[in-house]
C-alpha cells in the first residue's frame, strides 16, 4: 500500500509539472495572440508571430501530455472532470484549433491574412480564457456520485470561474509582453516595454482577487493556509510573491531585456504553487482523492520508467531547439 | 449516444488522413533531402523545400485535429476513459513522450533552421521528425489493434481494465499486421499525391525537372508497394478471421452460413433487416478459397451471432469494396508506370499523367474506407466482446453534445475547407529552381542558386 501512494504523489507532481511546463509555455504564446490587436501593424506583427512559430508546436504538445498523462495515471480523475468541464474544454479545443491554422495560413493567403490574424487573436483569447474558467470551475469543486459526474451542464460557471478566466487572460498577456521585452527591438520592444507595466498592475490584483475569493470556497481551504502548523509554510509563498515583484519592478525600470520573462516566470510558479498547496492531496477538490482516482501500479509504474528516461531528454532537445532561434528576431525583412 | 458517435466519427474521419498523409511525406522528406546531401543535386533540394511547405500547412492541421481527439476520450467517452484508461492510457501516453514531442521540438528546425544549424544536423531534425511520425503510428496503433483484440489484461472489482502483461498487450495478435498494413497505405497515399502534382504539372511541361523526379519516384512507389499492400492486406484479413470472425462476416456479407463452401459476393444490397444480401452477385466458393485457402472449407455466417451483436453491414461490405477497388487501381497505376518506364515514355505518356492525376486522392479515399471497415466492423464494441459502445459513452445531456457536434463541424468545415485550398495553391505552382523553404515575411525571391541562406533565417 505504502508503495501505491508513493506512486500516486509521484504522479501528482509529474502531471502538475507537465500543466505547469504547459501553462508558462503555451502561455506566453497565447499571450502573443491575446496581445495580437495591440499590434496592428503588419510589419509588427510578422515579427511577433515568428519569435515562436518555430517553437510553439512543442509548446502545445505538453497539453496532450497534462490530457493523456490525467487519463493514464488518474483515469477515475479524468473521466469525471472532463464531462464537468465539457463547454469549457470543447470552447478551449476550438480555440486552439483557430490560433493553431493561423500559424500556417496566414503566410499563404494576401487578402485573407486579416482574417487569419483575427482567428489567430481570437483563438487566443479563447483558450485563455476557456483555461481559466476550468481551473476555476475545478477549484470550486464539482459534484459527483459514484464513479460519475453528477453536476449539471452549467455548473462551471460561477462569478469565481470568471474571476480566474479573466486573471489567466491577463497573467498569459504579461507573460507575452515580457517575452516580446525579450525577443524584439526598437519600437516594438518599447510597446512591449510599456504594456508590461499596465499587465504587471492588472496581475497583481488578479492574483489578490483569487486569493481572497480561494478560502471562502470551501473551508478546507482556509484551514490549509491559515492554520498552524500549515502556516510555517504556506507563508513563504506570499513573502515570495513580494520580493518577485520588487525584482520585477527594478527589471522594468532599468529595462534590463532578459529579465522580466523568467521574473514573470517564476510569478506563475509561486501562483501555481499556491494552487498545488490548496489542492493537495485531492485530484478532483472535496470529492477524489489522487490516491482513490489512481490507475494500478503496474499502469503507472510502466509509465514512470518512460517518464524518467523521456522527459529530461525532451527537456534536452526542446531547450536546443530555443537555443538554435536564440536571440532578437528581426524585424519586418529577415 | 449517436450523438457522441457521430461527433467522435466526424472529428475522427477528419484527423485520420492528415497524419495518412504527414507520416508518408515526413519519410519522402527526408528522402529527398538525403538525396541532395548525397548527390548536390539542386533539384532535390528544390522538391525538398517545395513539399516542406506543404508538409507545414498539413502538419499543422494534423496537429490541431489531434489534440481534440486526445480530449474527446473525456468529454464524450468517459465511462470508456475510466474502464480502459489504465490500458490505453499508457500507451497514448507513450506516444506523446516519444513521438509528438518528437515531431514538434524538431519541426521548427526543419522548417526554419537550415542555415542556423547547418545541412547536418538539419538532416538529423529532418530524420526525427520522420521517425516520430512512425513512432507515433507505432503506439495509436497499438492501442487501436488492443481494443479490436484485447489480451494481456485482467478486470479488477470496479470493472475496469488492468494491465496484466505490457508485452503482450502491446504486441497483441491483430497489431503488426495492422501497423504494416497502414504505414503502406500512408507511404501509397502520399505517393499518390506526389504523383498527381508530378503529374499536373507534366501535362503542362514535360521538360521541368522536378516534376519529372517527383513523378518518377512516386510511381516507383506505387509499382513497388502496391503489390506489397495487396499480400499485407490479405494477412490482415486472415488474422482478423482469426480473431475477428464477425468483423469479416460483415465485410463479406455472410449472412448464411456456408457448410460446404462459400461464395464471394463481389456487389450487392446488404439488407440488415432481412438478413441477407440482395442482387448479390458471387463467385461460388471464391470466398473459402481466399480465407481458408480451399474451396470446400466451411465458413459460418451472421446467422450463427445473436443480432445485437452484429456489425451495421451495408456500411462495412461497401467501405470494404471501396478500400479494395482502390487497391487494385493503385496497383493498375503502378503496372502502367512500369510499363511506360521500360518504353521510355514515363515523362511523355499523356493518358499515363491523367490516369494519375485522377488517382490524386485514391490513398485517402482508400485509407477512410480502410479505416471505416475496421471500425464498423468491431462495433456494438469499444473493446472487442468485452465493451460495449453504449456502455462507453459519457452521462451528458443529448443538447450539450449535440451543439458541440455543431460547433465542430462549422469550425472543421471553415478551417479545414481553407487549409485544403491553400494546400491545392501551393501545389498548383511547379517546384521552381532556387525553391525556397517555409516563408516567414514572403520575401521576393531571392535571386541565383543559393536558396539556402534564403526566407528561413531570422
Amino acid at each position: 500500500m505504502s508503495m501505491a501512494i508513493d506512486l500516486a504523489t509521484v504522479w501528482a507532481f509529474i502531471i502538475a509539472f507537465a500543466i505547469f511546463v504547459y501553462v508558462v509555455m503555451d502561455g506566453f504564446d497565447l499571450g502573443l495572440g491575446i496581445l495580437f490587436p495591440l499590434f496592428p501593424a503588419k510589419r509588427d506583427r510578422d515579427t511577433v508571430m515568428n519569435s515562436v512559430a518555430p517553437v510553439w508546436d512543442g509548446n502545445e504538445t505538453w497539453l496532450v501530455l497534462g490530457g493523456g498523462g490525467l487519463m493514464a495515471a488518474f483515469p477515475l480523475a479524468y473521466s469525471v472532470l472532463m464531462p464537468a468541464l465539457y463547454t469549457p474544454m470543447i470552447a478551449m479545443l476550438i480555440g486552439l484549433i483557430f490560433r493553431g491554422v493561423a500559424f500556417e495560413f496566414r503566410w499563404r493567403t494576401q487578402s485573407e491574412r486579416n482574417r487569419w490574424d483575427i482567428a489567430f487573436a481570437g483563438g487566443s483569447w479563447l483558450a485563455a480564457f476557456a483555461q481559466g474558467i476550468a481551473l476555476g470551475a475545478i477549484l470550486q469543486g464539482v459534484h459527483v456520485q459514484g464513479r460519475h459526474y453528477a453536476g449539471g451542464w452549467w455548473d462551471w460557471l460561477t462569478p469565481f470561474s470568471i474571476l480566474t478566466g479573466v486573471s489567466l487572460v491577463i497573467g498569459y498577456a504579461l507573460l507575452g509582453a515580457t517575452w516580446l521585452v525579450l525577443k524584439t527591438e526598437g519600437a516594438l520592444r518599447e510597446r512591449a516595454y510599456h504594456l508590461c507595466w499596465y499587465l504587471l498592475f492588472a496581475m497583481l490584483s488578479a492574483i489578490g482577487a483569487v486569493s481572497i475569493a480561494t478560502p471562502f470556497l470551501h473551508i478546507q481551504y482556509a484551514q490549509r493556509w491559515f492554520t498552524w502548523p500549515n502556516v510555517a509554510l504556506t507563508a513563504p509563498v506570499p513573502i515570495a510573491v513580494a520580493s518577485i515583484i520588487a525584482l520585477l519592478l527594478r527589471a522594468l525600470s532599468n529595462k534590463q531585456d532578459a529579465q522580466p520573462f523568467p521574473l514573470a516566470l517564476c510569478l506563475f510558479a509561486l501562483s501555481y504553487a499556491g494552487l498545488g498547496i490548496s489542492m493537495y492531496p485531492y485530484v478532483v477538490p472535496q470529492s477524489i482523492t489522487i490516491w482513490q482516482a489512481a490507475a494500478p501500479e503496474s499502469s503507472q509504474l510502466f509509465m514512470l520508467v518512460g517518464v524518467a528516461i523521456l522527459v529530461p531528454l525532451i527537456l534536452g532537445y526542446t531547450a536546443w531547439a530555443y537555443w538554435v532561434f536564440r536571440g532578437k528576431v528581426r524585424g519586418g525583412y529577415h | 449516444m449517436d450523438l457522441a458517435r457521430a461527433q467522435f466519427a466526424f472529428t475522427m474521419s477528419f484527423h485520420i488522413v492528415f497524419p495518412a498523409f504527414s507520416i508518408g511525406l515526413a519519410s519522402y522528406l527526408a528522402v529527398l533531402e538525403a538525396r541532395w546531401l548525397l548527390t548536390g543535386r539542386e533539384v532535390f533540394l528544390n522538391l525538398f523545400n517545395y513539399w516542406l511547405k506543404i508538409f507545414a500547412v498539413g502538419f499543422g492541421m494534423g496537429v490541431v485535429s489531434g489534440i481534440v481527439m486526445s480530449y474527446q476520450f473525456g468529454t464524450n467517452w468517459s465511462v470508456f476513459a475510466d474502464k480502459t484508461g489504465a490500458v490505453i492510457g499508457p500507451l497514448m501516453a507513450y506516444e506523446v513522450l516519444t513521438a509528438f514531442f518528437l515531431e514538434a521540438g524538431f519541426l521548427g528546425v526543419m522548417l526554419f533552421g537550415l542555415t542556423r544549424v547547418g545541412p547536418r544536423l538539419h538532416f538529423l531534425a529532418t530524420l526525427m521528425v520522420a521517425i516520430g511520425t512512425l513512432i507515433s503510428a507505432f503506439w495509436i496503433l497499438s492501442a487501436n489493434s488492443w481494443m479490436q483484440t484485447p489480451v494481456g489484461y485482467a478486470v479488477n472489482a470496479d470493472g475496469q481494465f488492468v494491465p496484466d502483461s505490457w508485452l503482450r498487450l502491446i504486441f497483441n495478435p491483430s497489431f503488426p499486421y495492422r501497423l504494416v498494413h497502414m504505414v503502406l497505405a500512408s507511404y501509397l497515399t502520399t505517393a499518390l499525391v506526389v504523383g498527381a502534382v508530378g503529374a499536373f504539372h507534366l501535362l503542362r511541361d514535360q521538360h521541368l525537372a522536378g516534376p519529372r523526379v517527383m513523378f518518377s519516384m512516386a510511381m516507383w512507389m506505387a509499382t513497388l508497394v502496391a503489390p506489397i499492400q495487396i499480400i499485407a492486406g490479405d494477412q490482415h484479413g486472415l488474422n482478423t478471421l482469426a480473431h475477428q470472425p464477425v468483423k469479416i462476416m460483415g465485410m463479406e456479407g455472410h449472412y448464411q452460413s456456408h457448410p460446404d463452401g462459400a461464395p464471394l459476393i463481389l456487389f450487392g444490397l446488404p439488407d440488415q433487416r432481412e438478413g441477407r444480401v440482395k442482387y448479390a452477385l458471387e463467385i461460388p466458393r471464391m470466398g473459402s478459397l481466399i480465407l481458408k485457402h480451399s474451396p470446400d472449407a466451411p465458413m459460418a455466417g451472421l446467422d450463427t451471432v445473436p443480432r445485437e451483436n452484429w456489425p451495421p453491414v451495408p456500411i462495412t461490405f461497401w467501405s470494404f469494396r471501396i478500400m479494395v477497388g482502390m487497391g487494385f487501381l493503385i496497383f493498375g497505376l503502378g503496372l502502367f508506370s512500369l510499363w511506360c518506364r521500360w518504353r521510355g515514355t514515363l515523362a511523355q505518356s499523356r493518358m499515363l499523367h491523367v490516369f494519375a492525376l485522377l488517382m490524386g486522392p485514391a490513398g485517402f479515399i482508400a485509407v477512410l474506407a480502410g479505416w471505416i471497415t475496421t471500425e464498423t466492423g468491431r462495433q456494438p464494441f469499444t473493446v472487442y466482446g468485452l465493451l460495449r459502445t453504449t456502455d462507453s459513452v459519457s452521462p451528458l445531456a443529448a443538447p450539450a453534445v449535440g451543439s458541440s457536434l455543431v460547433a465542430f463541424v462549422i469550425v472543421y468545415f471553415v478551417v479545414f475547407a481553407a487549409g485544403v485550398i491553400y494546400l491545392l495553391r501551393l501545389m498548383a505552382q511547379p517546384p521552381h529552381p532556387g525553391e525556397s523553404g517555409p516563408p516567414r515575411n514572403m520575401p521576393t525571391r531571392t535571386s541565383g542558386i543559393t536558396p539556402v541562406v534564403e526566407g528561413i533565417a531570422q
